[in-house]
């Protein structure tokens, strides 16, 4: 079999953290926790074993200037072929993948960590990301107004009502209370997000994604080491990521939608030899804000365009329906890692698929699909596509 | 390239020019962070204010790190055990510094230098060691005429009562 | 890594394209990438449209004052609709963009990939080396008030107390370089100087004096690389890519011996492994090593295993590294001589490599004639070490 028909499979996955603050951990000390895990699940020594280290982040989430200086230590990678992608964790799964691809190398880890609760500006730091000659200087109060306009363009386009957006949040933050990892979840129910105030038009406070602090590790290995090293790997059928347009060019962004969820859906589809809908049995869908879950099942091609706040409101979504979307209660009540959002997406799907996530897990699934988005104001996703 | 293209894109300007630009925006980020310094560095910091060094032993190698780390980077094992180090050492490198963080001149260069500590216990040679980045109370001239490296050093302590539980509560190296 | 692997298809560099480096340019950061881009486009006789996959490629950024800088470099770097993505290991990130388009080709994901890499630092104030303060770990190293010469003075300190080298020896790269750079189009600190102007400049942080290290500066650069068969088709003379090797040492720098960069030696090892390369110092043609500083010319020499460790400083004494000696190292000019816009100089090394295999590098070709060419660039506290090792 050829190096590039052998097939990328996940073999080892560890996790620390998931809570509002971790005052008591470094960074650092997080890193170590979830990638030591990371390679006792997977029974290896990453001193030996291990043929490349990916670590994703980005500098002023995490304070530091060329942070990729603390990356090697603690995931085991000192003195060994390191590097950092600045991007979300799922563009770290796609760097392995191509890594494992080339033949050259049979397993590598990758990591990302988020610590948003030691940013004591998060606000400024997302004004930090927006073009400094055009929208600047506007001096918006906050940044994720982006989020608001997309959200009422998609409403328009689609039909889909407000009370559709507050039923995403009713289910994703209820699926979350069986999630140990979900930090926010909570019992509610419609009339009660209906009933608070906006915080972002047309979304309430229970329909943005609050922020958690994580770090999340993955071993992945070609074919021949994944069936040496465990018993039950998940494939990456596909991987995908797209750019729709750089964040100065908010001009070629097509409002109420996202095609970069399209353009990295298609790609993955695509290397899995798939057209069109990959039948999958479940998916963990972008949902930081509670339109995107919808606008995100219609742009991967899961559901038909138009079609994603009916089935909500049929309850083909819910744990028990037709597509489970988001068993794990999703960012809503998981919160989001900064660049380890991806990740603890995939690690949801992962444990799904292992038949390891616990309370919450599905029955009989063998296929599924991971949608993640680099959030306001990116116009950036990655989408997996896994089986067992 | 040369053969076949003479002029690069590219337009250059003087510093006057830049900061009379027509829609030059002046910006600052307001980035403020805690860093968590997780419980052994801050155990370390502990340490120094109370006057001590301490380092930490990885269990599977052997290696005593200073400053301490919570887990062994070669091993990739958590440490296990706290060892107070020599406050002696010798000087690996040392520079005399005429500018401040933001490149202005400063008033009395500075010297600053790392210090290998003397620490036994590893294994793999010369190659990593024990040590602190800090300053150096060693004689500018002694640096170049390279008398400072290799020279024995000891740490002199701020004032207990000055001590604050940071690196700087080690007012610098001296020689013993 | 498995090295003798079979491989179906190599993967080529077919175009180059660079801007003017500059110590304040009137471009934006997206508009540097995008010349840059077209430059490489062009030469490479290709659309964006022929273009598959984007690698983006740039250091800290806070230079440009931009949050997220690759998904701010995104349209200009060409990357409308595309799968794109940034990597970054510090100052290594200029060689470690064309490692990372590699394996986009390589793994057979994307098929001609464009490579960018940009810096535009004269937007920091009051002086880009503010910047660098937030480089060090915050508890540790950042109370001491550090300057980012400091580092690089102490290693080099440590390197002429080890090998015996002084400041007149290390400063004849400098000489070297910056004359060099002026065949270089593209140079911002081209000069015919002397050793005594080196010695004579301002003292920054002794032994470091202002004319050993390379300017601040704005500019990009960039590359075309494709999979074997896109490569015959666009061109009849494509630069292979024969190995790649990329190293993060431990973050502790003061713990451990500063004159030999053993972060560039396991790199170089793994590239050179790759390309079948058993002998470099007799093996390679011409080299980029990166050059910040002038001794850093001298310890990558060494790390790459072209001179054997305290050596290099006694063969450029001989003219061995000249542009007509026996084997060129920085003929661009390097770092000291173009300039040095963090990641794009990485960039504009590979690209100077790329020339000189096709025979089109002008009055900068080397005399010797070229088979096998290696570049380096390092990054962070002394521990990022990216090699690429090219053929033609």
């Amino acid at each position: 079999m050829g190096v590039l028909m052998s097939r990328v499979a996940i073999v080892g996955v560890g996790w620390y953290g998931f809570k509002p603050t971790t005052i008591d951990v470094s960074f650092q000390d997080m890193m170590f926790e979830s990638s030591a895990r990371a390679y006792a699940n997977a029974k290896i020594d990453p001193r030996y074993d291990v043929d490349a280290f990916v670590d994703c982040q980005e500098d002023m989430w995490e304070g530091i200037a060329i942070s990729d200086e603390f990356a090697p230590e603690p995931i085991g990678g000192a003195l060994r072929p390191t590097f950092t992608v600045a991007g979300d964790g799922l563009e770290g799964i796609a760097h392995a993948y191509m890594l494992i691809k080339t033949g050259h190398f049979n397993v590598v880890s990758v990591e990302s960590h988020g610590k948003p609760s030691e940013i004591k500006t998060l606000q400024d730091i997302y004004r930090f990301a927006l073009d400094p000659l055009h929208v600047r200087p506007l001096d918006y109060v906050n940044p994720l107004f982006y989020a608001g306009l997309d959200a009422v363009a998609y409403m328009k386009r689609t039909g889909a009502k407000r009370e559709h957006l507050a039923m995403v949040a009713v289910k994703n933050k209820n699926n979350g209370l069986s999630n140990e990892r979900a930090s926010f979840s909570t019992r509610i129910d419609l009339d009660y997000v209906l009933s608070s105030s906006y915080s972002i038009y047309p979304m309430t406070n229970y329909e943005i994604a609050p922020f958690s602090d994580a770090s999340i590790t993955f071993v992945l290995a070609n074919e021949d080491y994944a069936k040496k090293l465990t018993e039950n790997p998940v494939w990456i059928e596909g991987i995908g990521y797209s750019t729709e347009t750089g964040t100065g060019a908010t001009e070629w962004h097509e409002w109420g939608k996202m095609k970069s969820f399209r353009s990295a859906a298609l790609m993955a589809y695509k290397m899995a030899n798939l057209n069109g809908n990959p039948q999958v049995d479940f998916a963990e869908i972008e949902d930081r804000f509670s339109f995107m879950e919808l606008l995100a099942l219609e742009e991967t091609m899961l559901v038909k365009e138009g079609e994603a706040h009916k089935m909500l409101e049929k309850g083909d979504l819910n744990r028990d329906g037709f597509l489970p979307v988001n068993p794990s209660g999703g960012s809503l009540s998981m919160g989001v890692q900064l660049e380890a959002t991806g990740l603890s997406r995939l690690l949801e799907a992962y444990l799904q698929l292992t038949g390891k996530a616990g309370n919450h897990q599905l029955k009989n699934v063998r296929r599924g699909l991971v949608a993640s988005w680099r959030g306001v104001p990116t116009y950036t996703s990655m989408v997996a596509l896994l089986s067992v | 390239m040369s053969s076949k293209i003479n002029k690069l894109p590219g337009i250059k300007l003087k510093e006057k020019e830049m900061y009379s630009l027509i829609g030059l925006v002046e910006d600052m980020p307001q980035a403020k962070y805690d860093f968590a310094a997780g419980t052994t560095i801050s155990k370390f910091l502990e340490g120094l204010k109370e006057g001590k060094i301490l380092g930490r032993k990885c269990p599977k190698c052997g290696r005593i790190f200073v400053p301490p780390r919570s887990y062994c980077e070669w091993c990739h094992v958590a440490t296990n055990e706290w060892i107070e180090v020599p406050q002696t050492g010798e000087i690996h490198t040392a520079v005399i510094t005429y500018i401040s963080t933001k490149r202005e001149k400063i008033e009395r260069p500075e010297v600053v230098g790392t210090i290998k500590l003397d620490v036994p216990g590893y294994r793999d040679g010369e190659y990593e060691f024990a040590g602190l980045f800090h300053k150096i109370c060693v004689d500018p001239q002694d640096v170049i005429s390279g008398k400072a490296i290799g020279m024995k050093v000891k740490v002199r302590w701020k004032p207990k009562e000055e001590r604050k539980g940071n690196i700087l509560d080690i007012e610098c190296f001296e020689p013993l | 890594m498995r090295s003798n692997i079979f491989m179906k298809d190599r993967v080529a560099i077919v175009g180059a394209g660079i801007t003017t480096f500059m110590r304040r340019a009137l471009e934006t950061p997206r508009e540097l990438a995008w010349e840059a881009a077209k430059m490489a486009l062009d030469s490479a006789g290709l659309t964006l449209s022929d273009i598959d996959c984007v690698v983006i490629g740039s250091a800290p950024d806070t230079f440009d004052g931009m949050h997220l800088k690759g998904e701010y470099l995104g349209d200009g770097s060409g990357a409308i609709n595309k799968p794109m993505t940034r990597v970054y290991v510090g100052g290594g990130t200029g060689v470690f963009v064309p490692e990372s388009a590699y394996w986009h080709v390589a793994s057979g994901v994307c098929k001609k990939v464009l490579v960018v890499a940009e810096e535009k630092m004269s937007p920091a104030h009051p002086h880009p080396q503010y910047v660098f303060k937030y480089i060090w770990d915050p508890i540790i190293e950042r109370p001491l008030g550090p300057n980012l010469l400091w580092i690089f003075a102490m290693e080099m300190r440590r390197y002429m107390a080890k090998c015996g080298a002084k400041k007149e020896d290390i400063a004849l790269v400098s000489v070297k370089n910056k004359r060099n750079a002026l065949d270089h189009p593209a140079a911002l600190t081209a000069a015919n100087i002397t050793v005594d102007d080196v010695l004579k400049s301002e003292t920054l942080v002794w032994p470091v004096n202002l004319l050993d290290v390379s300017p601040v500066t704005d500019g990009a650069a960039a590359l075309i690389m494709t999979s074997e068969n896109v490569a015959r088709e666009i061109t009849d003379s494509p630069v292979w890519v024969d190995g790649i090797g990329f190293t993060l040492e431990n973050q502790h720098w003061y713990n451990r011996e500063l004159a030999f960069p053993r972060y560039l030696n396991y790199a170089a090892r793994m590239a050179y492994k790759m390309a079948g390369i058993e002998r470099p110092w007799k093996e390679i043609d011409v080299a980029e090593p990166y050059d910040p500083f002038d001794y850093k010319e001298l310890h990558h020499i060494e790390g790459l295993m072209l001179a054997r460790p305290c050596e290099a400083w006694k063969l450029v004494r001989e003219g061995y590294f000249d542009r007509n000696g026996e084997l060129p190292t920085s003929p661009s000019g390097g770092l000291l001589g173009v300039g040095n816009p963090i990641a794009a100089a990485g960039l504009m090394k590979v690209a100077e490599l790329f020339w000189q295999l096709r025979y089109e590098a002008g009055k900068r070709q080397v005399k010797k004639p070229v088979h096998k060419a290696v570049a380096n660039a390092w990054g962070d506290l002394m521990q990022a070490g990216t090699v690429i090792v090219l053929s033609n």
